[in-house]
């Protein structure tokens, strides 16, 4: 089992890395990424966003800052979490109605600004102070960037590579040897793995040396955080092809599945100010715990109490997509 | 007497035809046993069922005195008709590869040497002629030592010196003692490596047995063949009709020539030959065996 796992392992690693084309893919677009986004957008996001405190109806009387067309609100229930983001530039002024209590962070120009606004219309609000550095948009964004890539990569590296193997005959050919179906898909999982982390680890110390981009917590929790992302999207891609026989057909299902996830799990913007809908549908994606919690990690520290429950949901995601795959998998390009 | 193959009524329906139609096989252990029959005749659905690789829908298969199972494959040689390599290998790799996959393994240099790879196990896998191929394939098929090797089609596609060379790697497999398994669709393939043979046609086994013997059965004598355009209107003699020839099967062939004269018959076109595998084909199905 052993043997025959190392070999099938050995075999596909050997494969990943004579294959310039897609070794160059692998780390050519992701760097471009960041490099564009480093250019672009080496400054803080440009706009106004107030988080909003209150247990009365939030909307009875607001002060009238909190209705310009160009500002945001975001309701929060607590306030250690809403000061968190304002100290961090993630908000421009926390507000609560019921105290009328606000919040200003004094390193930011934004927010004294909304502070000037909306004392000027209601002096009776009592100000509370905070300090903190700005979070460039290049920092927020890496975290996801790296995350989509490891999603890329995972889906289509080894839905793909299997779709290709069980329409040429490979997999018939190995299903013809004692080899046990579970080591040869092991076998493909772990050096898929291997593979994106190792991609992800290189693109990361890029990242810290050119743009110095920001790593407040564990390095260790990043891995793990990498490592049960990974294994969840490559188990989905499992599941996703598990029937499919054509190579154009698996494209676009992988296409279909990871565009939308790209755009809905927060990967480009901020989803706390999207509907609750939305923000519910997108923990239904392995993506979106990846990217919530590497972003917690790296740009705020956090620690594994706060960030245990997106892995324990990406751990159940992976555990689900193997019992799929493991009843529905085929070897054989036509059914039989 | 144990065989090493037994196969009792098997059938296999897909949508719309029954590929095999309640196939009978007792292959004994140690020779090379051959399974012919023109394309889409049934072989490859059988072999594939009897290596486990489909299931039938009804029938039942004995390997080595037990149904196919993932564990006996570790005593089974395998080489489909079409498969593909995993890609950016070498043949030294992809054979490293296999070999891991089994836990008794032929030594490697043995398995070089009967393949004739030596030359090639530095060269990408992916680039090999077809011969080169189908030489490594079989290294494949025989890197565990099986007790049985299958091979389906293994010659097809190849140009005759690659076939004749490949042949004499099968011819060396079978000094070995194993039991082989063949199919082809080249009738002097099987008369020169079977030690017998069934042919199949539309999913039935329509003749079965030594080839020497199924020639004696079938055909008294010889042949007597005549060009169409010496023919004359009346020929008292029994003959089959073919695409530009007739033919006279006889044991006596001083009595047909003396009738042939007798008829003013130009004899400067005729042939007289011994019947082969495919003209057995030809008369048990009336068709040509690589005609489809």
């Amino acid at each position: 089992m052993i043997k025959s796992f190392y070999a099938v392992f050995a075999a596909r690693n050997r494969e990943f890395l004579r294959d310039r084309g897609s070794l160059m893919w692998n780390i050519v677009f992701p760097v471009m990424l960041i490099a564009g986004f480093a250019v672009a957008f080496g400054r803080d996001v440009p706009s106004f966003q107030i988080g909003v405190l209150s247990q009365l109806d939030a909307y009875a009387n607001p002060p009238a800052v909190m209705s310009m067309s160009n500002v945001a609100k975001v309701y929060y229930n607590t306030e250690l979490e809403a000061v968190e983001l304002l100290r961090r530039h993630q908000l421009d002024l926390v507000v609560d109605l019921d105290q009328r209590k606000y919040w200003v962070n004094e390193e930011s120009y934004d927010s004294e600004m909304l502070e000037t606004l909306l004392v000027l219309q209601d002096p009776t609000y009592r100000r509370s102070p905070v300090v903190g550095e700005p979070i460039r948009y290049v920092d927020w964004v890496i975290p996801g960037v790296l995350s989509m890539n490891i999603m890329f990569a995972s889906l289509f590296g080894v839905g793909y590579a299997l779709v290709r193997y069980r329409k040429n005959g490979v997999l018939k050919r190995l299903r013809a040897t004692p080899i046990k179906p579970l080591a040869f898909i092991a076998a493909h999982m772990a050096s898929r793995l291997l593979i994106v982390i190792c991609v992800c680890s290189v693109l990361l110390v890029g990242a810290k040396l050119t743009i110095d981009v920001q790593i407040l917590g564990s390095l260790w929790l990043l891995l793990l955080i990498a490592i049960l992302g990974g294994l969840s999207l490559i188990s989905l891609s499992i599941a996703m092809i598990a029937r499919v026989r054509s190579e154009e057909f698996a494209s676009g299902l992988i296409n279909l599945t990871s565009w939308p996830m790209m755009l809905l799990s927060g990967v480009w913007f901020p989803l706390s100010s999207a509907p609750d809908w939305l923000t519910n549908l997108s923990y239904l994606l392995p993506l979106s715990h990846m990217v919530e919690a590497a972003r917690a990690v790296m740009t705020e520290g956090a620690s594994i109490e706060r960030i245990y429950w997106h892995l324990v949901i990406l751990a159940i995601m992976t555990v689900c997509f193997m019992l799929y795959s493991a009843k529905f998998f085929t070897w054989d390009s036509d059914h039989r | 007497m144990t065989f090493a193959i037994e196969v009792n009524n098997l059938v296999k329906r897909f949508a719309k035809v029954t590929a095999v139609d309640g196939v009978d096989l007792r292959i004994p252990h140690g020779i090379c046993f051959g399974l012919l029959g023109p394309n889409g005749a049934g072989k490859t659905t059988t072999i594939e069922i009897i290596e486990g690789i489909n299931a039938p829908c009804s029938g039942s298969v004995s390997i080595l005195g037990e149904p196919a199972s993932p564990k006996l494959y570790e005593r089974l040689g395998i080489q489909f008709q079409q498969t593909a390599l995993p890609d950016h290998l070498t043949v030294q790799e992809t054979l490293n590869m296999f070999a891991a996959l089994y836990q008794h393994t032929m030594p490697m240099a043995e398995l070089i040497a009967i393949c004739e790879l030596q030359p090639l196990l530095t060269n990408d896998a992916r680039r090999l002629s077809g011969g080169q191929r189908q030489r490594l394939l079989l290294a494949l098929a025989l890197i565990n030592d099986p007790d049985i090797v299958f091979l389906d089609e293994p010659t097809t596609g190849l140009d005759p010196n690659a076939r004749r060379l490949f042949w004499s790697l099968i011819e060396r497999v079978k000094a070995k003692g194993r039991t082989i398994v063949l199919t082809t669709h080249y009738m002097e393939e099987a008369q020169s490596l079977c030690d017998e043979i069934a042919i199949m046609q539309t999913g039935k086994i329509i003749a079965q047995g030594a080839p020497f013997d199924l020639l004696k059965q079938h055909f008294d004598g010889v042949l007597v063949r005549i060009p169409l355009t010496e023919l004359p209107a009346e020929l008292p003699l029994d003959y089959q009709r073919h695409a530009d020839y007739i033919e006279i099967a006889t044991t006596d062939v001083s009595q047909v020539l003396s009738t042939l004269m007798a008829q003013k018959v130009n004899l400067a076109g005729l042939q007289v030959v011994t019947p082969t595998l495919e003209d057995l084909f030809i008369k048990l199905t009336g068709a040509g065996l690589n005609d489809d």
